[in-house]
């Protein structure tokens, strides 16, 4: 009987976990929808290997991972931020997909900019759906590998593995170049609990992104907003709500969000901007444009388009790495020409 | 019809929460009469199949609308709420009502003791006074299967606590801040443990996943630690142990 292919975690930082389009339907019974932290980077690393959007997928976080295939060689595709990426010591750019041979090792790693990667596989990672989803939400401990991170020895079978694309090669992804300086959001739902100074002055900004944000949270270090009353009745929660707390530094929830909470929501990031805000690394300073519904929903139709057509795949050459990445990872062969 | 401010005719107000949710909000206050007509609304558009509307999480006074602004418009939507707004009668339908179990021996109301304390009341008399009340099923919340209910008697009304507390074992019964709650995983949590119950709100391996809707009443009823133990043992094995008499 011919192995079964697996991918085997050879070590993980934390918050490395197994995601799919996330567990939709069961809000209302208090079931975060966990998912993707950037929904753009998971649909695109899946469609780069015409997976399904949103196929159970590998997000790797700041903590890093590493991992070999077992059994069958099966291709892989990354997206998301710029973390470093090498396949048996040799770099290559996060938007690369690849035949992932027994025995080669992948590693991805922190980079300069950005915080998350999805790793995508040709074919079907079996992780036993919980609510008709694989997405890991280590906080209720549903999904994923018995609802935790993955760690090191952790073994993932592959069903129907395929492998077609052999060396590294470049994903054509214009639309993943998303700088975070200024991330869109719609007022409200709570906009009238801020008076006009208050929302000028979160528009205004300047914020830094916090040290200690998760899949749950983006915290965010800026001016203080105070609201008219700072608890209301809870309500419903959507992902990228930004809640002002009593102490007045907004909070961004995200993947790992609670369904409903009840602190006032001031604005909310807009879907197309949800990825761009969570690949920014604590440190990072960024502003907030307020936008209409329209342009909202216009930003959300072109990634729809730019998913919907065929990814270029280029060979990688030597001459795409800008010096300071080359410097960064003393790279001397020629072995990508 | 909507004014500028979102505000609909009949106090109902429409609230973005980005471009893919719709917040309906019926008023700003825990109360039966608005919970009833976030409800209604969830029941009308749950019996339309609209095309692009995701999934909806009714809460104490508001109903928030995931949907898809690909598919469906936000002023479709807006219609489409207005009109069940205006034909859908005052509150959806009758709830059932439920018995669940709680046992208020120490070891599974570790706090018992401490809202005593604040209530001026033996631990006796304020597990008889929480086990004495009828409570409505609000919403869920916060966790997979918490539920926010209310009608706690207003001598239990303790606020929740500054700092939380260690987590709670599962199937926690709490009260906290005016109101009372199942807690189904253990979580950490500002509110006080007063009684566990051997039903689970949530079971992914029982063929009911989930027991309690939104809108449903529910009594408490004491039982002892050896019952709890033998209920406990049936409810790991699915089997419901709470009791649905309507």
């Amino acid at each position: 009987m011919p192995a079964r292919t697996t991918l085997r975690i050879l070590s993980a930082g934390a918050g490395v976990t197994l995601q799919d389009g996330g567990r939709h339907g069961f809000l209302r019974y208090g079931i975060t929808p966990a998912g993707p932290m950037d929904p753009l980077a998971h649909a695109s690393a899946n469609r780069a290997l015409e997976n399904r959007l949103d196929a159970t997928a590998v997000e790797v976080s700041l903590g890093g991972v590493s991992l070999t295939s077992e059994g069958k060689p099966v291709d892989i595709a990354l997206a998301g931020g710029a973390l470093r990426v090498d396949l048996d010591g040799r770099p290559l750019l996060c938007a690369a997909a690849l035949t992932l041979r027994p025995g080669a090792c992948l590693t991805v790693r922190a980079g300069e900019t950005g915080a998350w990667a999805t790793l995508a596989v040709a074919g079907r990672i079996a992780a036993p759906p919980v609510l008709g989803s694989t997405a890991t939400h280590t906080r209720s401990g549903l999904g994923g590998l018995d609802g935790r991170a993955l760690c090191a020895g952790d073994a993932l079978p592959v069903d129907e593995p395929r492998a077609a694309i052999g060396d590294p090669v470049r994903l054509r992804m214009p639309w993943m170049h998303r700088p975070p300086q200024t991330i869109r959001v719609i007022l409200g739902p709570q906009e009238d609990y801020f008076e006009a100074c208050v929302i000028a002055n979160f528009l205004a900004g300047p914020w830094r992104v916090g040290a200690r944000g998760d899949r749950m949270a983006c915290f965010l270090e800026g001016p203080v907003l105070r609201a008219r009353h700072h608890d209301i009745v809870s309500d419903g929660v959507a992902m990228g709500a930004i809640q002002v707390p009593g102490a007045g530094q907004p909070l961004v929830l995200m993947a790992d969000r609670q369904p409903t909470g009840g602190y006032p929501k001031i604005a909310t990031v807009i879907g197309a901007d949800l990825g761009r805000l969570a690949q920014a690394q604590p440190g990072t300073i960024l502003r907030f444009s307020a936008v209409g519904i329209a342009e909202a929903v216009a930003a959300r139709r072109a990634e729809a388009i730019a998913l919907a057509s065929e990814i270029a795949r280029e060979p990688i050459v030597r001459t795409q790495f800008s010096s300071e990445f080359l410097l960064g990872t003393n790279l001397i062969d020629g072995v990508f020409g | 019809m909507q004014t500028d401010h979102g505000l609909h005719t009949d106090g109902v107000r429409f609230r973005d929460a980005g471009e893919t949710a719709l917040v309906v909000e019926f008023g700003c206050s825990v109360d039966p009469v608005l919970n009833a007509r976030v409800l209604a609304l969830d029941q009308a558009l749950s019996e339309r199949a609209i095309p692009g509307l995701r999934e909806t999480v009714p809460t104490y006074r508001s109903l928030m609308i995931h949907y898809d602004p690909l598919v469906l418009d936000r002023a479709d939507l807006c219609r489409i709420v207005s009109e069940c707004i205006a034909t859908a009668p005052a509150s959806a339908r009758s709830g059932h009502l439920w018995t669940l179990p709680c046992c208020y021996d120490p070891a599974c109301a570790e706090d018992l003791d401490a809202v005593a304390a604040w209530a001026g009341l033996s631990a006796s008399r304020v597990a008889e006074r929480h086990g004495a009340a009828a409570y409505r099923v609000y919403m869920y919340g916060f966790a997979p299967g918490f539920a926010y209910l209310g009608g706690l008697p207003d001598d239990l009304a303790i606020a929740r606590r500054q700092t939380p507390r260690p987590p709670h074992p599962a199937n926690a019964i709490l009260i906290g801040g005016g109101l009372a709650a199942v807690a189904t995983f253990p979580m950490p949590t500002g509110w006080f443990v007063i009684g566990r119950t051997p039903e689970r709100l949530y079971s992914e391996t029982r063929s009911q996943t989930f027991l309690i809707e939104p809108g449903d009443s529910l009594r408490f009823e004491a039982i002892d630690a050896a019952t709890f133990a033998a209920l406990d043992a049936r409810a790991v094995e699915g089997e419901p142990v709470a009791r649905r008499s309507s």
